[in-house]
């Protein structure tokens, strides 16, 4: 569904990421681990239009999808649901969610989505016309999911869920991946959590300073000597 | 009309008052009937000739004359302020979402009484049915400012962006100048021209009421615009966080240039409504440009309700100034409520 190849990228010139190559086929969750720095924000950033390839290709659904704008992207269907959440804080759960939907022009399409969306994340359906920014931590992280989910997306992209997240909520929201990916909506995640990402994930990529040094399938990777030394504490 | 004239057809203060940007005290007339013109007659209006209330006592007198002055006053400077409201929400949204001072929005109006003036002289098409025109006009206008100039200076550091609107707002004024010369046109024989309605104490120009109405409902409609629509929900999101908003499919290069638009339809509107009580020349959007950033800055940067709240208190103490310490004094006493708000609230009176 999406492959990223020899892909380089970053910022003013510098590159962040070096030749990052890794696929996500449909249905799977994939998770990209690695330490704070590493590059996972950028590679994300570079896959959804935020930031342009310095150079590599990048494939969605078979089309290359690089150097395409960030609103085009998220038109075929690959939504990036950013770090940091960045709702629009100042604007209601509901219209943050219908912001969500803002590429699908069918109303009746929209009141669909929101149904779903209401049915997986009920609390947000009591917070409706609550401004964003009151909303707690989690709530928020559960706000952008759902934000990301309303325009039925083929493939999520979700950054850093558990930052800022109390540990008895990282779990909570962490889970919510497994049932949208039970939903048929393809996962890629990027987390600093790697214990629980590579639990959770069919295939992971471990990412060191820019560059991809591991990959395999999450329960190979919680075994590998190197993951466990350096991520895992053991 | 105003006190004591005896023939409003040829009164020749009645002309000037209805175009005087600060109308709405009622002063004497030199033509008027010297019996009416006296020290404690001054403030009143036609109304309460022959009231019974003529008989009371002058001190009574001048007390009723005094509010109904007061009443007169503030009646006018809100009918201003909802004109210089409207203004602002357009210099105020475009400032909101794009983070960029238009300096040329008081030459987006001028073009606006330009078109209104000469579709009213060429085609005989009054300025309260040809609006819409003069707003589509203006909106093209925005929009295409965005899309040659701004685009361009956006995300440019430093003053690149205000710098090129002001090099634009010269470039209108001086083409203005240059294709339809200095001179100060009026639009004489509008459909509301020399009408007028007496309430009481209080005397309105119809081309201030229309005004008024008009701005008002078209501040209304532009802030459910934005509230209620696909589009102006997308305005807000990209004035938030432009790339959280690409994230969720916008385009916010159409948002910018729509919004562009948008700012431009509002002076549109306004310049279509003041060109029937102001001269057309090319310097009329000058002061509107500088009212409009006291207001917006009053009233919060891309906050619609907040500048129509500023227009208001900045059109109410531009008319209670200059009725009271002098017309002279008017702006000072607008720009001493800028400065001191500023002291306190930097952030405006009903900031963000």
């Amino acid at each position: 569904m999406l492959r990223v190849e020899g892909l380089s990228a970053g910022y003013d010139g510098v590159p962040v990421v070096f030749d990052v190559s890794f696929e996500v086929a449909e249905g799977e969750i994939v998770a990209i681990v690695g330490s704070n720095g590493a590059g996972k924000t950028t590679v994300l950033r570079a896959v959804s239009g935020l930031v342009r390839p310095m150079s590599g290709r990048i494939e969605f659904m078979g089309r290359d999808i690089s150097g395409l704008p960030a609103h085009a992207i998220t038109s075929l269907g690959l939504v990036h649901v950013p770090e940091g959440r960045r709702l629009f804080a100042k604007m209601t759960v509901l219209d943050n969610l219908l912001l969500g939907a803002h590429t699908v022009p069918d109303e009746k399409l929209v009141s669909v989505a929101l149904g779903e969306v209401y049915e997986i994340f009920p609390v947000l359906k009591e917070r409706a016309g609550q401004k964003a920014e009151t909303l707690s931590g989690g709530e928020q992280q559960m706000l952008a999911i759902a934000r990301g989910l309303m325009s039925r997306p083929k493939l999520l992209m979700v950054d850093e869920m558990s930052l800022g997240l109390a540990p008895i909520l990282v779990d909570r929201v962490l889970d919510v991946l497994t049932e949208i990916s039970k939903r048929g909506v393809t996962v890629l995640m990027v987390e600093q959590k790697v214990e629980k990402a590579l639990e959770m994930a069919d295939r992971a990529y471990v990412l060191q300073t820019g560059r991809v040094v591991l990959s395999g399938t999450g329960e190979e990777l919680l075994g590998h000597p190197d993951v466990k030394k350096a991520y895992l504490g053991m | 009309m105003h006190e004591g004239c005896q023939n409003p057809a040829t009164c020749p203060m009645g002309r000037v008052l209805s175009r005087r940007p600060g109308w709405g005290a009622v002063p004497e007339c030199n033509t008027g009937n010297p019996a009416t013109t006296g020290k404690g007659t001054k403030t009143n209006v036609p109304s309460l000739r022959g009231d019974p209330r003529r008989r009371r006592s002058p001190l009574v007198h001048v007390a009723v004359g005094a509010v109904g002055v007061v009443l007169q006053v503030l009646t006018s400077g809100l009918m201003m302020g909802f004109v210089y409201a409207l203004v602002a929400v357009g210099l105020s949204i475009i400032w909101g979402v794009m983070d960029v001072i238009n300096f040329a929005h008081g030459e987006f109006l001028m073009v606006s009484m330009y078109s209104a003036f000469w579709l009213y002289t060429l085609l005989r098409l009054d300025p309260l049915f040809s609006w819409p025109i003069e707003m589509a006009i203006v909106f093209a206008l925005g929009y295409l400012t965005y899309k040659v100039i701004i685009r361009r200076v956006v995300d440019a550091p430093g003053l690149a962006a205000l710098l090129a609107t002001f090099g634009l707002s010269l470039v209108l004024r001086n083409l203005a100048q240059f294709l339809w010369t200095p001179n100060y046109r009026f639009l004489n024989e509008t459909l509301v021209t020399d009408k007028r309605l007496i309430l009481g104490p209080v005397v309105l120009g119809m081309p201030q009421i229309v005004a008024a109405i008009g701005s008002v409902v078209m501040t209304i409609l532009v802030f459910y615009f934005v509230q209620r629509t696909r589009m102006g929900r997308a305005i807000q999101a990209t004035s938030l966080d432009k790339d959280a908003a690409k994230l969720m499919g916008i385009d916010t290069e159409k948002v910018y240039a729509f919004t562009f638009g948008l700012g431009g339809a509002c002076v549109g509107v306004a310049g279509a409504l003041l060109s029937s009580f102001f001269p057309v020349h090319p310097e009329s959007g000058a002061l509107y440009s500088l009212l409009a950033f006291v207001i917006v800055a009053l009233g919060g940067f891309g906050n619609i309700k907040g500048a129509l709240q500023a227009g208001v208190i900045i059109g109410v103490a531009e008319a209670l100034g200059g009725f009271y310490l002098g017309t002279q004094f008017k702006y000072a006493v607008v720009f001493l409520i800028y400065l001191l708000v500023m002291q306190v609230r930097p952030s405006g009176l009903f900031g963000w």
